[in-house]
């Protein structure tokens, strides 16, 4: 068998981490679009309208984390101590994110202070999480088998660029969400949202698109060359199609285009950022083969993700059936 | 040098810190989920609403303690990279998959129907909800086996090889069913029943102490209890078989936790004493001739190793581990004690009037955390000085980060976790509180009305 473990286990963890990035990418939308509900039912509506699928989605960094562990253990090693800080400021604030689904409805005196809690852990997580990515893209300094770079080597324009950006967009997968999931005045206030952070998002991908090739000229490279523009340039014209489709959506007072083509939005540049640092895993020197743990270990761990993920994102979908529909601030147990 | 040293020793702390908040959680829920399926199932067989009451009572209990599990367990995915990046590095290829399969087996199981556990009462069938109940019950089980797994590996490494300095596993079944593991998992999944079941028995006797009618106490006292009367004592059995594996593969944890320093045949059992590293001597021993190699070896005259047959650089530090596991233990044995006494009263039908039974079973309320954390940290510290045992030393598995940044997330945890946890530990305090009513319906004062707490139970037996 010449199967090419390390490749698709690549395209495995690369999957898990898309599923975060879009399904935990709304829930913190949530979080972050809460300073723009004051409004006490509207706030426990947007709360119910995640409550049941939140954890489920946050297991997806979970098995980022753990799946690079598990089967490119050099990477994992690298990229956690090169990503120190932010990594660590991003697990303070999902706690303080997560433990906020269930302290607002106990603590009614605090409520105001955990609601903080909440947007706060959101709006940090998310910033952190873009703070890597950008890094990420940016390369990372190694010697030997370990990080190399210094305390704020993730630190730099691009990143926090990086990080406003994906602020943005988890804002408006949150904002196109609360379209799909609610009724009334919150209904329209986040059409209205959706509105300018798609905009801000389409300008965030434009910029990020331009700034990229300018500082690395392998990645410019690889989009620009001849005959790779030419393979390449659906990417570029799906975004921008996309783009028009999402505006158009939303001020035609759509339900489920919104959401579902800010999903798109979000492939697509996941995809276009594959194409950019593929093969490297610690870019621009270790590749996903370099990395990768022995294939006794990716085997093992494969016979698994072939079996379970189906049943996975099966029973993921259910859950997501159950609690198909409109919600209301009635929604929750507590 | 000095400045790598303190930094290990931060990291270290750390690792202790995050790992030993967040396995309260899990030692909880474990059991709480088991007991949570069985309230359903009963419920769904015998009809009582009482014993609806009962599962929602403990459910927004689970719900609080789920998510600062969740939340803590993040963390610790990430705390092997951040802090230990070589020993990932190195040991990846074995426990990573490990860990991956506890996340496509369990977490996702866990996560996928906790959402229609917590919410899904309306919207789904009886029969799906208990399901749905389950399934979060077994998935904190299988998680339980995973983790414990690749526990048990670090403490008796098997089915590996060497190459290039990493462990590449060699045979998977070797490597997950591991020398210590079957123990590891018998002791932690009979401790995390142990826990729930002091918990949920203390909740039952104060509230019984407070009204001593009230139907929904009694049953959670006589439920605990009966754990109690057969649980603790099967624990007592498989603590004694985990110690006697640690001693056929770990003898200088064993060593440094019986406090004996030199190699002896008939040794005895030290009650109370003071270990001290230095003086290689364990001070102001109160002992029993002889016992010690009767339940090491289980014969009178058995040869014990001690630990100044290994060199200091290889020695657990014993003044903890003595201390802890006798903390341990002597939660085990009160624990037993409630058992046998429970049997008795409630032959003479008081065990939910006597109120001196009833203090002390509030008082046991959280001996289980406390036992669950005494035993971790007589196993995790019995290991040392390696990481993982016999072939990779604590001091080469840290990364490459300073001290001060060490100890700058450390204190950020310290912070975070002490508001975070102790709001969540004060809020659980305030729901267990809260007196069970035979008919649990009315959401708490203050609180939004909501669908789910108000729905009558016979609303809810729809199809």
């Amino acid at each position: 068998m010449t199967l090419d473990l390390p490749l698709i286990w690549a395209a495995l963890i690369a999957i898990a981490v898309l599923m975060y990035v879009v399904m935990d990418g709304f829930d913190l939308g949530i979080g972050i679009l809460f300073p723009f509900f004051k409004e006490h039912r509207d706030r426990t509506a947007m709360m119910n309208s995640i409550a049941p699928v939140w954890d489920g989605n946050e297991t997806w960094l979970i098995l980022g984390g753990g799946g690079l562990f598990a089967v490119f253990p050099l990477a994992y090693s690298i990229l956690m101590t090169a990503f120190y800080a932010p990594l660590i400021i991003m697990l303070l604030a999902l706690i303080f994110r997560g433990v906020a689904f269930e302290f607002r409805f106990r603590d009614p005196r605090h409520q105001s202070f955990w609601d903080l809690g909440f947007t706060g852990g959101s709006i940090v997580a998310t910033v952190a999480q873009g703070i890597v990515l950008g890094a990420f893209v940016q390369g990372i300094e190694v010697d030997g088998r370990s990080y190399a770079g210094g305390w704020f080597g993730w630190l730099t324009p691009f990143s926090l660029f990086t990080g406003l950006a994906l602020l943005c967009g988890y804002a408006l997968l949150g904002a196109t969400w609360l379209v799909l999931k609610t009724e009334g005045a919150l209904h329209a206030r986040a059409n209205r949202l959706a509105q300018r952070l798609a905009i801000g998002m389409i300008v965030a991908i434009v910029a990020v698109s331009i700034w990229t090739p300018q500082f690395n000229l392998v990645i410019a490279a690889r989009w620009f060359a001849w005959p790779n523009i030419a393979y390449l340039a659906p990417v570029p014209i799906l975004v921008a199609a996309t783009a028009w489709a999402l505006l158009r959506s939303l001020s035609l007072k759509r339900d489920v285009q919104p959401f579902l083509l800010s999903l798109v939005l979000f492939v697509l540049s996941f995809v276009g950022l594959t194409i950019s640092l593929f093969p490297y895993i610690v870019p621009p020197t270790v590749t996903i083969w370099d990395a990768a743990g022995p294939p006794e270990s990716l085997g093992f761990l494969l016979v698994g993700a072939v079996v379970l993920l189906p049943i996975i994102l099966g029973y993921t979908a259910y859950a997501y059936w159950v609690f198909r529909g409109k919600v209301n601030a009635d929604d929750g147990y507590h | 040098m000095l400045d790598s040293l303190d930094a290990a020793i931060l990291a270290r702390l750390q690792f202790a810190f995050t790992v030993s908040f967040h396995i309260v959680f899990p030692a909880f829920t474990i059991g709480l989920a088991s007991y949570l399926a069985v309230l359903e199932a009963l419920w769904l067989w015998r009809g009582r609403d009482v014993y609806l009451a009962l599962y929602r009572y403990w459910l927004r209990i689970f719900a609080l303690t789920f998510g600062m599990g969740v939340v803590s367990g993040l963390v610790m995915s990430y705390q092997f990279g951040t802090n230990w990046g070589p020993f990932a590095d190195r040991a990846g290829p074995v426990l990573g998959p490990l860990l991956g399969y506890e996340v496509f087996t369990a977490f996702f199981l866990e996560a996928g129907f906790l959402g229609v556990m917590l919410f899904g009462q309306k919207r789904v069938g009886k029969g799906l909800h208990f399901f749905a109940t389950c399934m979060v019950a077994v998935g904190t089980l299988i998680s339980a086996f995973w983790i414990l797994a690749a526990n048990s590996w670090m403490q008796t490494p098997a089915g590996y090889v060497i190459r290039d300095g990493q462990f590449i596993p060699a045979d998977w079944w070797a490597v997950i069913f591991n020398p210590s593991f079957p123990y590891r998992l018998t002791h932690m999944v009979l401790a995390a029943y142990l826990t729930t079941a002091f918990v949920v028995g203390a909740v039952g006797a104060f509230h019984l102490l407070r009204e001593r009618s009230n139907e929904a106490a009694r049953i959670m006292l006589s439920m605990a209890m009966w754990m109690a009367a057969f649980v603790a004592p099967l624990q007592l059995v498989a603590g004694d078989l985990h110690g006697l594996n640690t001693l056929a593969h770990q003898p200088a944890k064993i060593a440094a936790m019986e406090g004996h320093w030199d190699t002896q045949q008939g040794a005895p059992l030290i009650l109370f004493g003071l270990p001290d590293m230095q003086t290689e001597t364990t001070r102001h021993e109160l002992s029993v001739p002889g016992l010690g190699s009767l339940i090491l070896t289980h014969d009178w005259q058995g040869e014990v190793r001690g630990l100044k047959s290994w060199p200091k650089d290889e020695r657990p530090h014993s003044p903890t581990i003595f201390w802890s596991f006798r903390l341990m233990v002597g939660i085990g044995i009160a624990m037993v004690l409630m058992g046998l006494l429970s049997l008795y009263l409630r032959a003479r039908r008081q065990l939910a009037t006597t109120g001196w039974f009833l203090r002390a079973a509030l008082v046991m309320g959280p001996s289980g955390f406390v036992a669950v954390l005494a035993g971790w940290i007589t196993t995790e510290m019995g290991r040392q000085p390696y990481v993982v045992y016999g072939l990779m030393r604590t001091a080469e598995a840290r990364s490459p980060v300073d001290a001060p940044a060490v100890a700058g997330s450390l204190l950020a945890f310290v912070i975070v976790y002490l508001l975070v946890f102790g709001a969540g530990t004060y809020y659980l305090l305030q729901l267990m509180r809260r007196a069970p009513a035979a008919v649990e319906r009315g959401p708490e004062p203050g609180l939004p009305q909501r669908a789910a707490g108000i729905t009558p139970a016979p609303a809810l037996q729809k199809p």
